[in-house]
């Protein structure tokens, strides 16, 4: 347990969360309830806080709850901490929420029935991680009822040393220290020990669970209190893609290094090395062949570049080893999530 | 062949498919699909994200095949896994039921369907999501799909409920949808092809997704033409969803 996994652990969002108005049957309408949110809680989760908060107003009728932030209904299965760094950049102290006890919008979001929803959630993402990591969910799908009972408690509770007992039993450790060698899965590992790899040079390759919430913006801007306003999903991409480390990457593979990995179509010259494309951006040369028309003789590149990486609410500098950055900053799923926003333009490339 | 290709050989094939190597066995699915399966329509290739970019990288994607109806089948028919299927068409009434450009859907009993196939790179496979609805566009919960299935799907439905059909947000579109986990996927591709994997087949790369999906279709109910395997995987084609599944 290093210094930064308490940290993390301890993180909180403080959220002052206000009763959807058509839900208010009384007056004067209750005040918000005021919340401490743990980062790597979920937010359905704290219905046990607001449910006596509000009950008293709420009219009559089955509750599911559900939050949004300014007219964008909240996914209850991304990380408290996540939401937060993705939606509001500019961090709101306490940060303004909406709970609804009703009218569940189910054609947009998964239906969410409390607790276990959240667990099985939680579990489902824990055995995806296994499986990048390992290539199966054999440890996940082997824990003892009690193993099971104690790693879900201990996140509900940011319970880190209670974590910390459990999850070690999993092996599922990534990363051995901050700036060796990268942990092999488990058949390259006995070829390794063979010798059999060295000798063909055979590529040994470790997969790291990342999820990326990858916002492009057009234009610049230098606060993000004059950001463009994340009002809709879609404006977010959700790349739920592992981080492939090759051996030639050596002791130093930075956050950019992987943040770049994992945007092969905005950063293509990273590519190299990854499985396939080696082909690097030619579009723009082969374009300018093709087109012999003197009026397009100047044609555009984009160029993509990295304003912000945060992940639990810090923005780490990116030339961070990796390592250090996931063996300190991963959520209890085993899964790294990092909000990144990249400044897309074009430019008027010379021939 | 060069040393690496050697190593490749000597290393057992674990059963998963290159994310690389997705839009090609994609495009070789959907060519043999429109040849042999007539009855329906065409899957079609959806690139993501529709974002402009280097338009030199290789695009991901999914496929997609979208408003087929089931037809209320009767109990036999389902249990021996054969469904229905027709597609949506807003032409005249047809006195051939499967001739799809002609067919219009009998409103009052038909469940609409959306399939579309999506690679995942976590588990390193293509992974079949799929949604339902009403003529009027209303979701079908899952107990009515239930209903919709081939008679075997249902039981192993009813045994392992979470590790089956789950309910998860698709990857490119933020809106509910239904999948078959992904999980066991390698290991019954591996049960289904290691016999014919060599890597310089390339032939076998691009087979990927039709071999996968004449397991996984039958889930659905989905037959594909048995034309659409090559002779290799019509010997191997003796096993039901339900053997691999177990």
């Amino acid at each position: 347990m290093s210094e930064a996994q308490k940290y993390v652990w301890k993180g909180a969002i403080p959220l002052q969360i206000h009763l959807h108005e058509s839900e208010v049957t009384t007056l004067p309408p209750p005040p918000p309830a005021l919340v401490l949110a743990p980062r790597i809680g979920y937010l359905p989760l704290l219905i046990s806080l607001l449910k006596p908060h509000f009950s008293a107003t709420l009219p009559p009728g089955v509750d599911t709850i559900w939050f949004e932030y300014k007219g964008l209904h909240l996914k209850w299965y991304i990380p408290t901490g996540v939401l937060f760094d993705l939606l509001c950049m500019e961090p709101e102290r306490p940060w303004n929420l909406t709970v609804h006890f009703r009218g569940y919008p189910s054609n947009l979001l998964l239906p969410c029935e409390g607790e276990d929803s959240v667990k099985w959630s939680f579990i489902n993402s824990l055995k995806e991680a296994a499986y990048v990591i390992t290539g199966n969910c054999k440890n996940i799908m082997n824990m003892s009822q009690t193993d099971q009972v104690d790693l879900w408690g201990s996140v509900l509770n940011g319970n880190l040393e209670s974590y910390s007992r459990v999850s070690s039993k999993l092996k599922l450790e990534t990363f051995e220290d901050e700036y060796t060698e990268n942990v092999d899965s488990a058949s390259t590992k006995s070829q390794q020990s063979t010798g059999d790899a060295e000798a063909v040079g055979q590529v040994k390759t470790s997969r790291i669970p990342v999820r990326l919430y990858l916002w492009a913006v057009n234009e610049d801007f230098d606060d993000f209190e004059d950001a463009p306003v994340i009002d809709n999903w879609d404006k977010v991409s959700y790349i739920n893609r592992p981080v492939e480390i090759h051996k030639e990457d050596g002791k130093y593979f930075s956050l950019n290094d992987a943040v770049k990995r994992l945007l092969p179509e905005y950063f293509p010259e990273s590519s190299f090395g990854n499985e396939g494309d080696a082909s690097i951006n030619q579009s723009a040369g082969e374009e300018g062949e093709n087109s012999c028309d003197p009026e397009s003789s100047s044609h555009t590149v984009e160029i993509a570049e990295i304003k912000c990486v945060r992940i639990q609410g810090i923005e780490p500098s990116l030339e961070v080893p990796f390592s250090w950055v996931v063996n300190n900053l991963m959520n209890p799923e085993y899964f790294l999530h990092m909000c990144v926003c990249l400044k897309v333009s074009e430019a008027n490339a010379l021939q | 062949m060069d040393l690496k290709e050697a190593v490749k050989d000597k290393i057992p094939w674990d059963g998963t498919l290159p994310l690389n190597e997705f839009s090609l066995s994609a495009s070789t699915f959907s060519d043999k699909w429109k040849m042999f399966n007539h009855s329906f329509p065409p899957w079609l290739w959806n690139p993501c994200p529709k974002h402009h970019l280097n338009s030199s990288h290789k695009v991901e994607g999914y496929l997609s095949l979208e408003n087929v109806c089931l037809v209320k089948s009767c109990e036999e028919e389902k249990n021996h896994g054969s469904l229905s299927w027709k597609a949506e068409s807003n032409i005249s009434q047809a006195e051939e039921p499967f001739d799809h450009a002609t067919l219009v859907c009998p409103e009052f009993e038909a469940n609409h369907y959306d399939f579309h196939i999506v690679y995942s790179p976590s588990y390193r496979v293509p992974v079949l999501y799929f949604r339902s609805y009403y003529s009027d566009g209303q979701p079908l919960p899952l107990s009515e799909i239930e209903k919709d299935l081939p008679g075997h799907s249902a039981e192993l439905l009813l045994e392992s409920k979470w590790t089956f059909i789950t309910q998860e947000e698709h990857p490119y579109l933020n809106r509910p949808w239904y999948k078959l986990h992904p999980c066991g996927t390698r290991d019954w591709m591996k049960l289904l092809l290691s016999d014919t994997y060599t890597s310089s087949n390339k032939n076998f790369i691009e087979q990927y997704l039709v071999s996968w999906f004449s397991v996984v279709g039958q889930v659905v109910g989905l037959k594909i033409s048995l034309e659409m395997l090559n002779i290799e995987e019509k010997k191997l084609f003796e096993t039901t969803a339900s053997d691999i599944f177990e």
